[in-house]
């Protein structure tokens, strides 16, 4: 857990807090000047009401150059981000044909798959001349082709489930599946911290919804018999099932998800199981088979395992893995697989040969390359950030490296900085993480090389000295002798 | 006598005993002193020990039976005894179905089973799937930017094809910008919880389909709905719900409907609709995912075809992989619509960008529609063949309107029961398939759809069908109907 040195907080809330009051005052000036203009709603009732919008209007829209920067080549280590120009102040932001090469630590590319890959895009490309760009229909109607059929064995080979089902996109499969799994009458327990589409579902689907503290087992175990014992609220029935959904790698925190420990407990009180690997399959384990591999968890024991395709293997989509029968029925009555259009084929492929070239089944051996550089850059990484003396979240061996900035004013400052000296960085503040705990999130990639991390260091150092977010003091060197021998007592 | 004379006697004696004591106490020195000019009578003994009596009884606590938590063994035990509901029901017969697998393209011809089928289950209104144009485009897409666009829109995920892609489309509708999303279910479940918030009144038809279904439920507003494509209804709906509230101030008011409804191919009449909400002041969000590239002479859809102004339409929608031959959705409005969708809708910043690849062969199809009106001919006359052919058959009766290109068959008399009615259906599906290798799908329902309209076979014309393709088409259903409805009649 996050614990904020004192006068850290002090400043950040005295920050939000000054920003509030300007933001106030100059609400209060633009009511008396829009009290002059004839409003143009002509009695319909405003989209979004005083304060539903303060956040944006006062607070995003200043800084909002940090964020949705678009860029004009593929997401690979390095990449072209094109510039930005406003005349408002911030307002509307114009796109310039000035590009600027940057070193990419911000988009989910664990693997390096995010460009033109050797061995992926000739049968990309191939599969679009047969299959062309979309099946313009449903997978229970004319979607579904041999691919999708080949795919969606590999998929369950690959993750170690008896059968699995793909859908088009991964924030559909969690709104979608959660829904036909539990109805009312059944119960969902849920990390504090799990992403928007989980939360989405979970509110989707009609049950009882109860949350328990991040990935705390024991709080978990506390939460479980409290509501097994009480049943359900104010009928005191007992409950249909419960399922206990976690997340493999947290996002903003880069955090590893104690799973034997949740599975034991899970299993000793007949709860299920659903897992959300987004961010570690394919990036975590030894074969890069995710956090079961990694923590040696039986897949047998995980009643339902979701996963994305976006982050390691290049490409878009979702998966659902699990016993014959739960995938049968899924396909049965699943809205995302009756109602939404089939997973685009050459995507398809892409996944495909991606899940090959990482088993080594292209006959060579980039894919244990790649899974061991992503180890090591990111255990290098992490281990650099920490000696000079950052704030860094996280477990060793998770590519996902939140540097906590904490203070409003550092995130557009530390952003921008990186910028000039051409290093991309990502920025996240409220709502996707607590008020005071705004971060910089960097994703490693396999793609990084050694000097490449090496002028990210030297970047960050720089800028983290400038803007002062090294809030640990750093590790004194090792001495070392002039011709770099070590020191032998 | 003397007996009753002493009881008397002594009887008063004691009586007499009493008030004089009493008299006395009356008379005791303190008894007529006067404090603060306040005489202080005897009376006031008994006033005040009558206070303090109260005073005693009030301070008691209430009586509560005590609490007491269940003990650690108590809960063990309950959660011992607590069994739950298997995960999933037992599998049924028709859950174990496969749909037909195809083995190329999803174009006007394709190979099922390697045996050549016509297709009718398609939604490739146009026949651009194929198109070669569409094909280079998305090949020099794939080759410059890999598959997947490896982030969010907010963090790096925007490819400036996507922001070519939403201006290209606001061009084309002439509005002053639109929004894409990454899939075409997820369009309107994003969209619609962004604008609709609890308190909100929404008013909509009851036969959409499950995407705006899931959508309203998210959004917790308060759900009104009105009779398929009834104007009369509508009015009714309208009239009753403005009656009851008169805080239109502070409230948002909707109407939710589909241009052409996938459930039913019915054509919801625009001018009416506008009319109704001029005059109630309410806002309209409109699905337009069948009808954009099919109604109007141009494509534009259902506002070119009643030819009324766009802007009337506050909100439209659409999802790309019908007419467009691509994958994804849209939204389009004035740019306060689409701006604020940018912070608010959970689908478009919690999620992965489109595939660059799409987003491009988005831009190439609406170039080719521009380029090319005779397609919209073309399929408005096939459409027309279609229902002239089919007109007649035996048993099934066609339920969608002449403009839509989904011709909807449902069953004359129903069979009772909505899974008996699909099952004839699929059987009635198969045979066609089998015996003369046309390729048509009944309508799917989920079990968490509410929609109760009537299932029937569904036909996707396309612009490529030819002449021959639809005479098959019609004179096989025509057999295998005349063979399944001979027996009853």
């Amino acid at each position: 857990m996050i614990t904020i040195p004192y006068l850290t907080a002090l400043t950040t809330y005295f920050s939000y807090g000054l920003l509030f009051a300007f933001g106030q005052l100059r609400d209060f000036f633009r009511k008396f000047i829009d009290w002059w203009k004839a409003s143009n709603l002509q009695g319909y009732a405003p989209i979004c009401l005083g304060l539903e919008d303060f956040y944006i209007r006062r607070l995003y829209l200043r800084i909002q150059d940090c964020f949705g920067r678009p860029i004009s080549s593929p997401p690979d280590a390095w990449f072209d981000v094109v510039e930005r120009v406003s005349n408002d102040n911030n307002k509307t932001l114009k796109r310039t044909t000035k590009i600027s090469r940057c070193l990419n630590l911000g988009s989910y590319n664990y693997l390096g798959f995010a460009a033109a890959d050797e061995y992926c895009t000739p049968r990309v490309t191939e599969t679009l001349q047969r299959y062309s760009a979309s099946t313009c229909s449903t997978r229970v109607e004319g979607g579904t082709t041999a691919l999708h059929v080949e795919l969606e064995q590999v998929v369950a080979d690959f993750v170690g489930k008896p059968s699995a089902m793909v859908t088009g996109m991964g924030y559909v499969t969690n709104s979608a599946i959660l829904p036909v799994l539990v109805r009312n009458g059944g119960l969902i327990i849920s990390d504090s911290l799990n992403h928007n589409s989980i939360v989405n579902g979970a509110r989707g689907s009609g049950s009882t919804i109860r949350v328990f503290q991040h990935n705390t087992p024991s709080h978990l175990e506390r939460v479980l018999r409290e509501q097994i014992a009480e049943g359900q609220p104010r009928t005191h029935r007992p409950w249909k099932k419960i399922i206990v959904v976690v997340e493999g790698i947290y996002s903003m925190e880069g955090e590893l998800c104690k799973l034997p420990e949740i599975v034991s407990i899970c299993k000793k009180y007949k709860a299920y199981v659903y897992l959300d690997e987004a961010h570690s399959i394919g990036a975590v384990g030894k074969t890069g088979r995710g956090v079961c591999e990694l923590l040696g968890v039986d897949t047998a024991d995980v009643d339902i395992m979701m996963g994305t395709f976006t982050k390691s293997f290049g490409s878009c989509g979702g998966y659902i893995a699990g016993s014959k029968e739960l995938i049968q029925y899924l396909k049965y009555t699943c809205p995302a697989h009756l109602y939404a259009t089939s997973i685009s084929p050459p995507a398809a492929q892409q996944i495909i040969s991606a899940i090959k070239v990482i088993l080594g089944e292209d006959g060579s051996s980039r894919g244990a390359q790649k899974l061991a550089q992503i180890r090591e850059n990111s255990n290098y990484f992490r281990s650099e950030l920490q000696k000079m003396g950052f704030e860094v979240l996280g477990d060793n061996d998770s590519p996902v490296m939140p540097i906590m900035l904490y203070n409003p004013a550092k995130i557009p400052a530390f952003s921008r900085e990186c910028l000039k000296q051409n290093v991309a960085v990502v920025t996240v503040a409220f709502p996707a993480t607590p008020l005071l705990l705004a971060r910089a999130r960097i994703c490693i990639s396999a793609a990084h090389t050694r000097e490449d991390m090496v002028k990210a260091l030297e970047v960050i150092s720089r800028v983290g000295d400038l803007v002062g977010i090294k809030y640990f003091p750093a590790e004194p060197k090792k001495p070392e002798l002039e011709d770099g021998r070590k020191k032998v007592e | 006598m003397e007996l009753s004379n002493d009881v008397v006697t002594s009887f008063m004696n004691s009586l007499k005993n009493a008030s004089d004591w009493l008299t006395f106490a009356y008379d005791a020195p303190f008894a007529r002193a006067v404090v603060f000019g306040v005489p202080i009578g005897g009376h006031l003994f008994v006033e005040g020990l009558l206070l303090v009596v109260i005073l005693f009884l009030l301070s008691q606590k209430s009586y509560k039976p005590p609490k007491r938590p269940l003990t650690n063994k108590e809960i063990d035990e309950l959660c011992d005894e607590w069994t739950p509901e298997s995960l999933i029901p037992p599998i049924t017969e028709e859950m174990e179905k496969e749909p037909p697998v195809l083995e190329s393209a999803a174009g006007p011809h394709t190979v099922i089973n390697g045996k050549e089928v016509v297709n009718f289950a398609s939604a490739n209104y146009l026949g651009l799937m194929g198109h070669e144009k569409l094909l280079e485009s998305c090949t020099s897409s794939l080759e410059k930017y890999g598959v997947g666009s490896c982030g969010p829109r907010g963090f790096y995920g925007t490819i400036d094809v996507h922001l070519d892609c939403e201006a290209r489309i606001a061009k084309f509708l002439g509005t002053p910008d639109s929004i894409l999303y990454s899939y075409g279910l997820s369009t309107t479940f994003s969209a619609i919880p962004a604008f609709c918030k609890k308190g909100d009144i929404v008013i909509v038809d009851e036969g959409v389909h499950w995407g705006i279904q899931n959508g309203l439920y998210l959004s917790r507003s308060t759900i009104v709905y009105f009779k398929h494509n009834n104007m009369e209804s509508l009015k009714n709906t309208l009239e009753k719900v403005t009656q009851d509230n008169k805080r239109a101030k502070k409230l948002r008011r909707y109407i939710v409907v589909e241009s052409v409804y996938q459930n039913s191919g019915q054509v919801a009449p625009l001018d009416e609709i506008i009319r109704l909400k001029e005059k109630y002041l309410f806002r309209v969000l409109l699905d337009e995912s069948n009808s954009f590239g099919v109604l109007g002479e141009s494509g534009r859809g259902l506002t070119e075809h009643y030819k009324v102004p766009i802007d009337k339409v506050d909100i439209i929608t659409a999802a790309m992989g019908h007419a467009l031959a691509s994958e994804g959705g849209f939204c389009t409005g004035s740019s306060r619509v689409v701006d604020h969708q940018r912070l608010s809708s959970s689908g478009y910043v919690f999620s992965a960008s489109l595939p660059p690849y799409l987003a491009s062969a988005a831009i190439t199809a609406i170039d080719v529609i521009e380029a090319n009106p005779k397609l919209l001919v073309k399929l408005r006359d096939n459409i027309k063949a279609l229902c002239t052919g089919l007109s007649g058959i035996q048993g099934l009766e066609i339920a969608s309107d002449i403009l839509s290109p989904i011709v909807f068959l449902v069953l004359k008399k129903s069979t009772g029961s909505l899974k008996s009615d699909l099952q004839l259906l699929q059987d009635i599906a198969d045979q066609v398939l089998k015996e003369h290798s046309v390729f048509v799908v009944p309508s799917k329902r989920s079990t968490l759809d509410k929609c109760n309209l009537p299932v029937g076979i569904r036909l996707f014309v396309s612009a490529a069908h030819t002449e021959s393709d639809l005479q098959k088409a019609y004179e096989s259903l025509k057999s295998v109907a005349a063979s399944v409805f001979t027996g009853q009649n």
